[in-house]
């Protein structure tokens, strides 16, 4: 039998007196402790620096824009928040305001104040969890464990309003699933008291702190110009420095009715990403108190039996009767219901990552022709190469946390 | 500069590319041709003002009525006047190729790679165009709307663990 | 692999059998193979409030060779289960599978093209947690269901 041969291992001497620096490929990911979510970085690396990285992505793609071309307006709902599981109210209020636009619909003020207040209460747990994550790839475990109570008390908020803990599906076409229960505003003024605790308590332990300070300043910058071109949005884009948010620029729901700061930083990299997110959600709790102070008392739902459903009264009594039972058969029937008309529309709203846009193409049917989301961590992630490249593999890890990356957004 | 300028700036400098425009919700968007879109988007960026490429997407109008069975939509920002404008380029079957953008705006690469991904559109000048979102073997352009919804068989093909087998597969 | 294989054919092992299921179920390091809106939940149930290391499943590492059960949470694309396979290859026995969510059990709302409908058409699964995503408390039942189906282990069926 022939013995093998071997063929030697070519080393290439970058350096004298040095141990050689070797060019490596390193795989990162898709199932890594550091990785957000299922996402591949295949690295080429010379000794600690990176020279070049590619992202894959597609690990979690799941069809969501083919589904929804089979399913009503209505019950996409249920499909978008599957997106962005950080803050699915988030999604579900982006779909109901985009084919509210499309269908020229005017929510209720009453509808419209409470889609604010959970859209910042959303927020306010998407970056706080945001920030403890980033805290704990850089060593820090306990502030996860902090973001993650205050997320518990969102979450039994969010129970109550909705009856889902993440999943929420809350919004419809037109109005919302129900009303809030009677105890909302005290529940919600519990949660901000406790949430401002911990948020001081978060900036305290991050804020000067040498090894968090070190190992953030400086990585991962992007000057405004460069984000712009790579579509950035969000935190990141009011980081480097564009004061950019589209509840400012293209109000919708209300926003331009409170106050509010828009927070920005100058410098573009990991630590400015912070100081905005930190900033954001203070910003985020003057909004729901301006929210609480004024929320009108009225009808949830807009009153066009052809989009909304009766309510059981009108469907079941005597006198509500026939009406609200063809009303209630004509909205569930395939080829009725919520019908926009023909046409298209794309409607941006403000989600705690970005920009979270909706382009629908409805062609007269109850079923949209296209239903695409604009993802804002599919843009985000794009510019994780340009970010990456040129630091230290440890660098990258905390870049990689402050994008934010939701894979179910990103992959759809 | 706002859209409804743009609409007829864009009519006036470029006459044969604008097949037509249209508005729906106070939103116009225009429809046009997929040969001069490099040098029709350089003006919307440099001298319209739209200096963000919001989203890039392709949409399959089969049977519609459209003047092409595919195009690709540029949604485009202007961060600076807060104005939005949507550009429709139409892209034919039997030559599903367009230029690609990637030059204009850094955003641009991976949003053109899943259009070629999902609806096997073809992007000239393109820097990798290969597949994002599916594996590199799959075999179809899944948002063609004469595509099934539930694939065709590629969901299955993967070998079986069984517990008596002692972690082999079969 | 592990004390099952250390005695010679022919051996009935009763005490010794009690006390290493006994160690074993008490601490089952999980190994989570999070993806989508299930993962989110599964650290919930880590995190303090739900705390799943009262059960002994405190090491979450994401290491497949140093743990004995994936959890897989979240729904499984096309591109994902060749991971999915290799990381359940790459575990050393005795292992065991929670599949936790619609999605991991039959697929889910995602009856389409790019997603696997369960993975248990793939690999061995031996408790289901419904639910979309299933609260914390369940993922806890389902652990606990674990550990009764660790305690009825024989060391004869693995010979």
């Amino acid at each position: 039998m022939e013995r093998p041969t071997r063929t030697p291992l070519e080393v290439e001497e970058e350096s004298e007196g040095d141990l050689g620096a070797r060019r490596m490929i390193v795989n990162f990911g898709p199932q890594h402790p550091a990785t957000h979510g299922t996402l591949r970085n295949i690295i080429e690396m010379d000794g600690e620096r990176i020279l070049r990285l590619e992202a894959e992505i597609g690990f979690l793609h799941s069809g969501f824009e083919k589904i929804s071309e089979y399913r009503s307006y209505n019950q996409t709902v249920t499909v978008s928040d599957r997106m962005n599981y950080m803050s699915p109210l988030c999604n579900n209020i982006a779909l109901a305001v985009a084919v509210e636009e499309m269908m020229g619909i005017q929510v209720t003020p009453r509808c419209a104040t409470i889609r604010i207040i959970l859209a910042e209460l959303s927020r306010i747990a998407d970056h706080i969890l945001c920030v403890g994550l980033q805290a704990m790839d850089l060593g820090a475990f306990s502030l996860m464990l902090w973001a993650f109570t205050e997320r518990e008390k969102l979450y039994d908020i969010f129970e109550n309003v909705t009856g889902a803990r993440l999943t929420t599906s809350y919004t419809r076409i037109g109005g919302l699933f129900r009303d809030v229960p009677h105890d909302f505003d005290e529940q919600v003024r519990r949660f901000m008291e406790s949430g401002k605790k911990t948020i001081s308590e978060m900036e305290g332990m991050l804020d000067e702190n040498p090894i968090f300070v070190n190992r953030t300043k400086g990585v991962g910058a992007v000057s405004g110009e460069e984000s712009i071109s790579f579509g950035l949005t969000g935190p990141l884009l009011r980081a480097a420095g564009v004061q950019y948010d589209v509840r400012r620029a293209r109000p919708y729901l209300g926003y331009d009715q409170y106050e509010f700061e828009i927070p920005t930083e100058k410098e573009g990299d990991v630590y400015a990403r912070y100081r905005v997110r930190v900033r954001e959600m203070y910003e985020s709790m003057k909004i729901v108190d301006q929210a609480l102070k004024k929320l009108p008392k009225g009808p949830i739902n807009v009153s066009d039996p052809r989009i909304v459903l009766p309510t059981k009264d009108e469907r079941n009594l005597p006198e509500g009767g026939m009406e609200g039972l063809i009303y209630h058969f004509k909205n569930y029937m395939h080829g009725h219901g919520v019908r926009p008309p023909k046409g298209e529309v794309y409607v941006p709203t403000e989600a705690p990552n970005g920009e979270l846009g909706y382009y629908l193409i409805s062609d007269g049917t109850e079923r949209p022709y296209r239903w695409r989301v604009r993802p804002p961590s599919f843009y985000n992630y794009q510019a994780f190469a340009r970010m990456s490249e040129g630091g230290l593999l440890s660098d990258s890890v905390a870049v990689l946390s402050s994008l934010n990356i939701i894979a179910g957004e990103l992959d759809r | 500069m706002d859209p409804t300028t743009a609409v007829e700036t864009l009519q006036q400098k470029f006459p044969e590319q604008v097949i037509s425009a249209h508005e729906h919700a106070g939103q116009p968007f225009v429809h046009v041709k997929r040969d001069r879109i490099v040098d029709l988007l350089k003006w919307l960026r440099n001298d319209g003002g739209f200096d963000m490429l919001a989203d890039l997407c392709g949409v399959d109008y089969l049977n519609q009525g459209m003047p092409e069975r595919f195009c690709v939509v540029y949604n485009l920002t202007s961060t600076a006047s807060n104005a939005r404008f949507r550009v429709k380029a139409f892209v034919p079957e039997a030559d599903p190729v367009i230029d690609s953008v990637s030059k204009l705006w850094k955003s641009a690469p991976w949003a053109e790679r899943e259009a070629f991904d999902m609806f096997g559109l073809q992007f000239r000048g393109h820097p990798d165009l290969k597949r994002i979102l599916l594996p590199e073997s799959y075999g179809g352009r899944p948002l063609r709307k004469d595509y099934p919804l539930i694939g065709e068989g590629e969901r299955q093909n993967f070998p079986r663990y069984t517990k008596e087998a002692h972690g082999k597969a079969h | 692999m592990g004390v099952e294989s250390r005695p010679p054919e022919g051996t009935l092992t009763t005490r010794v059998e009690g006390l290493v299921n006994w160690a074993r179920k008490n601490s089952l390091w999980p190994m989570p193979f999070g993806t989508a809106c299930c993962a989110i939940e599964l650290m919930a149930t880590l995190a303090s409030r739900f705390d799943l290391s009262r059960f002994g499943a405190e090491v979450i590492r994401f290491s497949p060779r140093q743990s004995d059960l994936m959890i897989v949470s979240g729904r499984i694309a096309l591109k994902m289960m060749p991971v999915l396979l290799k990381i359940w290859e790459q575990m050393p026995e005795p292992k065991w599978c929670i599949s936790m969510g619609a999605c991991a059990s039959c697929g889910g709302i995602f009856d389409n093209y790019a997603m696997i409908q369960g993975i248990d058409r793939f690999i061995p699964v031996d408790v289901y947690i419904p639910g979309c995503p299933p609260r914390p408390e369940s993922v806890i039942d389902a652990i606990m269901k674990i550990q009764q189906i660790v305690e009825r282990e024989k060391f004869a069926s693995k010979n």
